[in-house]
């Protein structure tokens, strides 16, 4: 082993050339170079002379009283140094993003499965991991909570003492028993969606740093560096600045990075025992250190006059949120918000729940909330226009919502609402040819290389689906980013700096920030500091919120420094500012006859400015009847999905997935392409084989042998049409990106396989048996169209 | 246990390893080669992909002692030079086939392995010999452009 600190490394990255560099193309990532070449320093890969491996002794149980523990054996254990429990935690005990309620570590009572009770740090992992099997705990087993509709029952025992109800949504608009009598048709269904893994891969890991000053340094992978740092000198019991976190190379994220991890426990083994502490989970570990998606059920009653105008809709959504809050009280809004899907309905009720139980914790995952509820909606609707007679594509068009339609929760919807363009575009795709029944490439089949059939029992089925999802946050959240800008001279060339606090995950934001550096400055050498707490909050990579507000942020303090320089130009030249811009590297009168090189303003001391970023203000929505302006902005995108099925096996392949989407302005149209491509995956992966399988509380698949996420096998070529229809109020008109591919490819996909096999499937994931079993899980019973005489 | 391997060209003897400990435990944490990845530590995901002896496998999935005497390449050995990127990398780079990158190694050394047995492969050879290697963030889509690509130039 060498001696030099391995730590992150992306303030070493070096930037692209310029004519690849500003916005609207497709600059290539600056870490792109070291992540191919596996120089990249993910948080898992740290090191430094002298440091312990930190683990963690978990609850084998989904509810237990503990009893006692004994660390007396774990202690003495060759090269273990530490062995902490809920006595040692110096601050808080309780941690949370939006609650603190989860138990730093337990004591008393754990929740779920998989919930941290002790934590050793070790010279070497496996004596860690020897050292927790020496812990002896002592549960008295209690009945577990598992399931979400009965943990409403008053009889039910308590996931918590103050009841097992995280949040009742309630929207009222309209009268839907009014509208009832305008309604020819009336068509009703249930839905269920499984409980999804972000299944990122890299894995929860930092290392956290002891420092002179009594505090700690922690390079962590997270979507959002400020509020870990809260919670982590929360539970340390120190003040903020004494607890500086440092973004570690993050290997995606997906939601799943939003609640701490490792962060607090490597931080108290670290000043504990004076040593570097460096903690990795591994991927069993992994599904218990992350929360998931929520499953959900829903309930949906759609109401239309006969040539398929909306009437109303009533829909109701549980979810189970599991053992600690997380972001569930934030999901189940988003959920309710969005569950009448992207129509323009005038009248609807919505209840949605989310509730403890003694399940793993869920929180947010990529759509957070919008997913179920389009999952759902998209179900029935192509349910409606079965029982209407009609195109699904027509009956969506029809209702489709458009600028100044009155959502649900009474905001009228401002910016681009392409919602029947979308549509349109992905259904006038050309289709992949049909098969011919002849005999084709095996891996051109359901089953490909198993063998399992040359075609017999193909159907081929189309599935159309379309979503919308709020962008940045909504309903009053405090939301703004932070960013800092600084123009030097470095080797005779103009040199930009970029410090934000923004995580990159994988999405790209780091090549976002140096391109409108680069369209901002005209500067070519650009580089994107590490993100850490040393700067301005920038808020959370998620709710597709990054590119609009940390770009706005590099935006406003880019314009701060040209300014700036543009002043002290004018004052040179006696030419006013509006005539000079900034290009290649000078500032340069409009006519062309005078150039300055830029450094010249630079030459003695570096222009920098810091700037805030913030959209217009939004309100919480009202408690009782879920009015309110929640929103800044929509985002939408719509799929169509062809897939071949065996109904004979139950064996699907997709064969092609289409989608539309519009993002506002693609400021690098490959990452776009990259978001549309990977979301359209997750959401293939949640209809076709993702789900988290719980028993009785406890977790049945916690490995990739057992949980599938899609291989390249499985993802079929995506066709993708990108619209840019400037947004009113962001930076460069820019939308949302990175989620509405997600929530509209699992329905495109189930609505397909519907298609081809007339089956109800209304729960996702669809396993081989729900197609060729005929397995009718007795849960779902459907309610058919009721038709006015 | 002393294990003596040749890594990246470069014969290198370790000492202390555990019997348990993996090649992929060894590279990372005693060579320092933090390139192969761990992502799933059971040979579902490819991250770790490796040679050993010019055969592709899941670093993790070899104990250490398994590799005693023998050569292994990983995604830091690629490229002949230090600063030069093998095609296949170029290729990732530029076809966006990159996003968090923590799948990417181990996809550099399948596609390396797969280019080398065949040099033009079709999407559909492409996808097949790509079936042990997750990623999580592209879809696939743009990995396949950047097979194709790389194919193309190293044809050339």
């Amino acid at each position: 082993m060498g001696s030099e600190v391995v730590l992150p490394t992306q303030q070493r990255l070096s930037s692209p050339t310029a004519d690849q560099g500003g916005i609207g193309t497709s600059a290539p990532r600056p870490d792109g170079t070291l992540k191919v070449k596996g120089d990249f320093a993910y948080s898992s890969d740290l090191w430094v002379e002298g440091m312990l491996w930190g683990a963690t002794l978990r609850s084998p149980h989904p509810r237990a009283r503990i009893l006692s523990i004994d660390i007396s054996e774990a202690a003495i254990y060759p090269g273990v140094y530490a062995v902490l429990t809920h006595e040692d935690v110096p601050g808080n005990k309780l941690y949370g993003m939006k609650v603190a309620d989860q138990p730093v570590l337990a004591w008393n009572e754990v929740r779920y499965q998989g919930e941290p009770v002790a934590i050793v740090a070790a010279d070497h992992p496996e004596a860690a991991r020897r050292a927790l099997e020496k812990i002896k705990v002592k549960y008295e087993v209690l009945e577990p909570v598992v399931d979400a509709k009965s943990a409403l029952d008053p009889n039910s025992p308590r996931v918590h003492p103050s009841g097992n109800l995280v949040r009742h949504v309630k929207i009222r608009h309209g009268d839907v028993e009014a509208a009832r009598s305008q309604a020819d048709v009336v068509v009703t269904g249930e839905y269920e969606v499984g409980m999804q893994d972000q299944a990122f891969l890299g894995p929860e890991s930092g290392l956290a740093i002891p420092s002179v000053d009594g505090g700690v340094d922690l390079y962590v992978s997270t979507q959002w560096l400020h509020t870990d740092q809260k919670q982590v000198a929360a539970s340390l019991g120190l003040p903020l600045d004494k607890v500086r976190l440092t973004l570690a190379g993050v290997g995606g994220a997906f939601g799943g990075r939003e609640d701490l991890s490792v962060h607090i426990h490597a931080c108290m083994l670290a000043l504990c025992t004076g040593r570097p502490v460096k903690m990795v989970y591994n991927r069993e570990e992994s599904f218990f250190g992350h929360v998931h998606r929520h499953p959900a059920r829903m309930y949906f009653e759609h109401g239309a006059t006969r040539d398929g105008r909306l009437v109303f809709v009533k829909a109701e959504m549980l979810l189970d949120g599991g053992a600690y809050t997380s972001t569930s009280q934030v999901v189940i809004a988003n959920g309710c918000y969005f569950l009448a899907g992207a129509y323009e309905v005038p009248n609807a009720r919505i209840d949605g729940y989310a509730v403890y139980t003694n399940n793993p914790p869920c929180g947010a995952m990529r759509g957070f909330g919008a997913v179920q509820a389009c999952y759902g909606c998209e179900s029935n609707m192509d349910r409606l226009a079965k029982a209407l007679d009609m195109d699904p594509v027509e009956l969506r068009i029809k209702n489709a919502m458009k600028p100044g339609t009155v959502l649900p929760t009474g905001q009228a919807v401002d910016g681009p609402a392409p919602v029947a363009e979308l549509l349109e575009r992905v259904r006038d795709m050309p289709l992949p040819p049909e098969r011919d029944g002849r005999f084709v490439d095996l891996r051109e089949l359901p089953g490909g290389v198993s063998n399992v059939t040359h075609g017999e029992g193909i159907r081929r089925g189309v599935g159309y689906a379309v979503g919308v999802k709020a962008i940045n946050y909504s309903g009053g959240a405090e939301d703004y980013s932070t960013a800092r800008v600084r123009l030097s001279e470095a080797g005779g060339e103009p040199l930009v700096e970029i410090h934000t606090a923004a995580a990159e995950c994988g999405q790209g934001i780091v090549t976002v920030q140096a391109q409108i550096a680069r369209t901002e400055l005209g500067v070519e050498r650009v580089i994107v500091l590490t993100a850490d707490t040393s700067i301005g909050d920038s808020g959370s990579s998620s709710a597709s919120r990054q590119t609009w507000m940390t770009g706005g942020a590099v935006k406003r303090a880019c314009e701060a420094v040209r300014e700036r320089i543009l002043d002290l130009a004018a004052e040179r030249t006696g030419i006013s500012p509006e005539k000079l811009v900034l290009q290649e590297g000078n500032v340069v009168s409009d006519d062309g006859d005078i150039v300055i090189p830029l450094i010249d303003f630079v030459a003695n001391e570096p222009i920098e400015e810091v700037r805030e970023f913030r959209h217009r203000k939004t309100e919480p929505i009202d408690p009782e009847t879920g009015q309110g302006n929640a929103h800044v902005a929509f985002a939408f995108a719509a799929h169509r999905a062809v897939v071949d099925v065996d109904v004979e096996l139950g064996l699907v392949r997709v064969v092609e997935l289409a989608t539309a989407e519009d993002v506002g302005k693609a400021i690098n149209p490959q990452a776009v392409e990259g978001q549309i491509e990977g979301g359209s995956a997750q959401g293939l992966g949640l209809a076709l084989m993702e789900e988290i399988q719980i028993e009785d509380g406890k977790v049945r698949n916690p490995s990739f042998t057992d949980y599938l996420i899609p291989t390249i096998l499985d993802m079929p070529p995506v066709k993708i049409d990108i619209l840019e229809l400037p947004h009113p109020d962001s930076p460069y008109g820019v939308n949302g990106v990175g989620e509405p591919p997600t929530l509209s490819s699992t329905p495109a996909i189930v609505n397909a396989l519907r298609d081809a096999t007339g089956l109800e499937l209304p729960r996702v994931p669809v396993r081989p048996d729900h197609i060729a079993g005929r397995v009718s899980d007795q849960r779902w019973t459907f309610a058919t169209k009721r038709t006015k005489q | 246990m002393r294990l003596s391997c040749n890594v990246n060209g470069e014969w290198q003897q370790v000492d202390d390893v555990w019997e348990y400990e993996s090649l992929l435990y060894v590279l990372r944490e005693r060579l320092g080669l933090y390139g192969s990845k761990n992502a799933c530590e059971q040979g579902e995901c490819g991250s770790c992909s490796v040679y050993l002896d010019g055969a592709l496998v899941c670093s993790c999935l070899v104990m250490a002692g398994q590799a005693e005497g023998c050569e292994i390449v990983t995604v830091e050995g690629l490229s002949d030079r230090e600063d030069d990127l093998h095609p296949v990398q170029q290729a990732f780079v530029e076809t966006g086939a990159v996003q968090c990158g923590f799948c990417t190694p181990g996809l550099i050394i399948a596609t390396h392995a797969l280019l080398h047995r065949k040099s033009q492969p079709t999407d559909a050879e492409i996808r097949e010999n790509l079936a042990g290697n997750l990623c999580r963030c592209t879809g696939y889509e743009k990995i396949i452009d950047a097979v194709r690509l790389a194919a193309k130039r190293m044809v050339r």
